[in-house]
């Protein structure tokens, strides 16, 4: 719903901008961000990112890298002991067996891989299937590659989970790909195994690819993560995309990995060398670290994560805000369908009454309508006070007082 | 289970309520839990941290490394005993390498400590030599950084 007065004031024969992305719209994450920049004593539920700091030994490790000198491109591919320490990983993690030299590709985080997925593979008008709601950046990355995208609904009644036979019913001749990420961004959703296998027998079925953003993969609650590239037959079917931001709490690394087959790792590396050359060599020496060493303290994390995923799910319900169980990822989804406002609406207002931030669900999504995401990547003290905050700005709100 | 403890040992002050939310355990089998955790000693005690130099509080520490000779039958353990009861002794540990037992003393002044040690310590009958560094600086203590800290530079609002 982005107004487009202002490119209307000026004559679009002279614009500098091209159409693909004048008329792409804004992110509507970014939209809050200005309002914020003003308020004080803000409980932000707004974040996309954990609240530790990276685990010092792998902070002190890229430190000891800088001091040895380590300041110099490095392969196109990713240094190769990184690209080995992944794919024993895979290997150990998920049982799946990567040629460190051809079929793993270190990215500038996720976002640099799904960028290069989708121009590697779409030709203009391809048709890509994502989520509605699902992250920001899909949708939009689809459009910069040349492709288009096509949303299938998810609903709270599924608990936000795509489904083959949803799938099914948009599959056109024009279509490439499946680009989704679970556990999801903004819905905490995770898919089963066997509803994975469901979605892959289709993709075989019409010979498309699965882009799979698993990113979230580690930061799941009680359920199993399955990788979609370790299903029957679909390594090569599959571009699977990690990073570190998330698990290790690395986002300003920006460094992440493609794995693939050599074909399709060969053709975004292609991309890759002409636009970003390499990840920066401290951030894969981090991640080398990472790798090796950092399970334990992603364990703690993700136990951090989980009392705070209770307090967050119980709280909201407890307020009347119906929230499905996010079983992934560090997001809550609750409903506000109860208070009449729009989501746009209700994340406005709670952020000008209460000073509370939370992300409309509008964001990620026409299905997102009606939803608000909270992070609960934070302090428990910040989450009860948030809740409490929440709580007066819902009663306060409601349209009619239920029973 | 343990993640009641882990829980509790991050933040004494929760409510058996907030750790049943928590954790997904319901109330009543977190207050059992924690009853027969306190009964039986796995919860020792509940402690607060304080920085007391913020207060203004003069507390002077010691480890304080402790040589002794093993007693038959029952090698360390009665000679850590007679130590540990005195309540300068804030902590007492048997530790591997060139000395046997480990000892924190915590003391008003330095005098103090320094005569716990050379009065009460030192001329037990199965020490045999003492070596006291007395500590100037606290960093971190109990698994808490004093002072400093990192604190959030995050941006409030991300994808």
């Amino acid at each position: 719903m982005h107004s487009s007065s202002s490119s209307q004031s000026k004559t679009t024969t002279h614009t500098y901008i091209s159409d693909k992305v004048r008329t792409l719209p804004p992110s509507g994450i970014r939209r809050f961000f200005d309002l914020l920049a003003s308020m004080e004593g803000v409980i932000s539920l707004g974040v996309g990112e954990p609240d530790f700091v990276t685990p010092w030994h792998i902070r002190e490790y890229a430190i000891y890298s800088l001091e040895k000198g380590y300041t110099m491109y490095t392969s196109n591919k990713g240094m190769p002991e990184l690209r080995e320490e992944l794919a024993k990983y895979l290997y150990s993690q998920h049982g799946l067996d990567y040629n460190p030299e051809e079929e793993i590709l270190i990215t500038v985080g996720v976002s640099e891989g799904l960028d290069l997925a989708l121009r590697a593979i779409l030709n203009p008008g391809d048709e890509v299937i994502v989520p509605d709601p699902c992250y920001v950046a899909y949708p939009a990355c689809v459009t910069l590659a040349g492709g288009v995208p096509v949303p299938v609904s998810t609903s709270e009644d599924n608990d936000f989970k795509i489904t083959a036979k949803d799938i099914a019913r948009q599959i056109t001749p024009k279509t490439r790909a499946i680009l989704f990420g679970y556990p999801a961004n903004p819905t905490g959703a995770v898919l089963s195994r066997e509803e994975l296998l469901q979605i892959a027998e289709l993709a075989k079925q019409h010979n498309l690819l699965i882009i799979s953003d698993e990113v979230y993969g580690r930061l799941v609650y009680g359920v199993e993560h399955t990788c979609v590239a370790s299903l029957p037959d679909m390594k090569e079917r599959t571009i699977l995309l990690n990073g570190f931001s998330k698990a290790y709490a690395m986002t300003g690394w920006r460094i992440g990995y493609a794995a693939s087959g050599s074909e399709v790792i060969a053709a975004m590396t292609k991309i890759h060398q002409y636009t970003m050359l390499c990840a920066p060599i401290m951030s894969q020496m981090a991640a080398i670290e990472a790798i090796k060493a950092g399970d334990r303290e992603v364990a703690g994390m993700v136990e951090d994560y989980d009392r705070r995923r209770r307090v967050m799910v119980k709280g909201l319900r407890d307020i009347g805000l119906p929230c499905f169980e996010p079983k992934g990822a560090f997001y809550a989804f609750p409903s506000i369908k109860t208070t009449g406002m729009t989501s746009e609406e209700f994340a406005e207002k709670l952020l000008k009454e209460e000073q509370v931030a939370v992300v409309p669900g509008s964001a990620f999504g026409n299905n997102g309508e009606g939803y608000i995401r909270c992070c609960y990547a934070t302090s428990l003290k910040e989450i009860e006070e948030a809740l409490r905050r929440i709580e007066r700005f819902v009663h306060r709100h409601l349209k009619r007082p239920s029973g | 289970m343990k993640q009641i403890f882990k829980a509790l040992e991050g933040d004494a002050r929760l409510t058996p309520e907030q750790i049943s939310t928590m954790t997904g355990i319901p109330v009543d089998e977190v207050k059992k839990t924690i009853k027969k955790a306190e009964e039986d000693k796995t919860i020792l005690k509940y402690k607060t941290v304080i920085n007391w130099a913020k207060l203004g509080e003069e507390q002077v520490w010691a480890l304080v490394e402790v040589k002794v000779t093993p007693q038959r039958n029952v090698g360390f353990d009665s000679i850590a005993e007679r130590i540990y009861q005195f309540p300068e002794a804030h902590s007492v540990y048997l530790a591997s390498g060139t000395y046997d037992l480990a000892v924190l003393v915590v003391g008003k002044t330095m005098q103090e400590v320094a005569i716990f040690v050379s009065e009460k310590l030192a001329p037990l009958e199965a020490v045999q030599g003492t070596v006291t560094h007395f500590i100037l600086k606290k960093y971190k203590e109990d698994g808490e950084i004093l002072e400093g800290g990192e604190g959030v530079k995050r941006l409030p609002v991300t994808p």
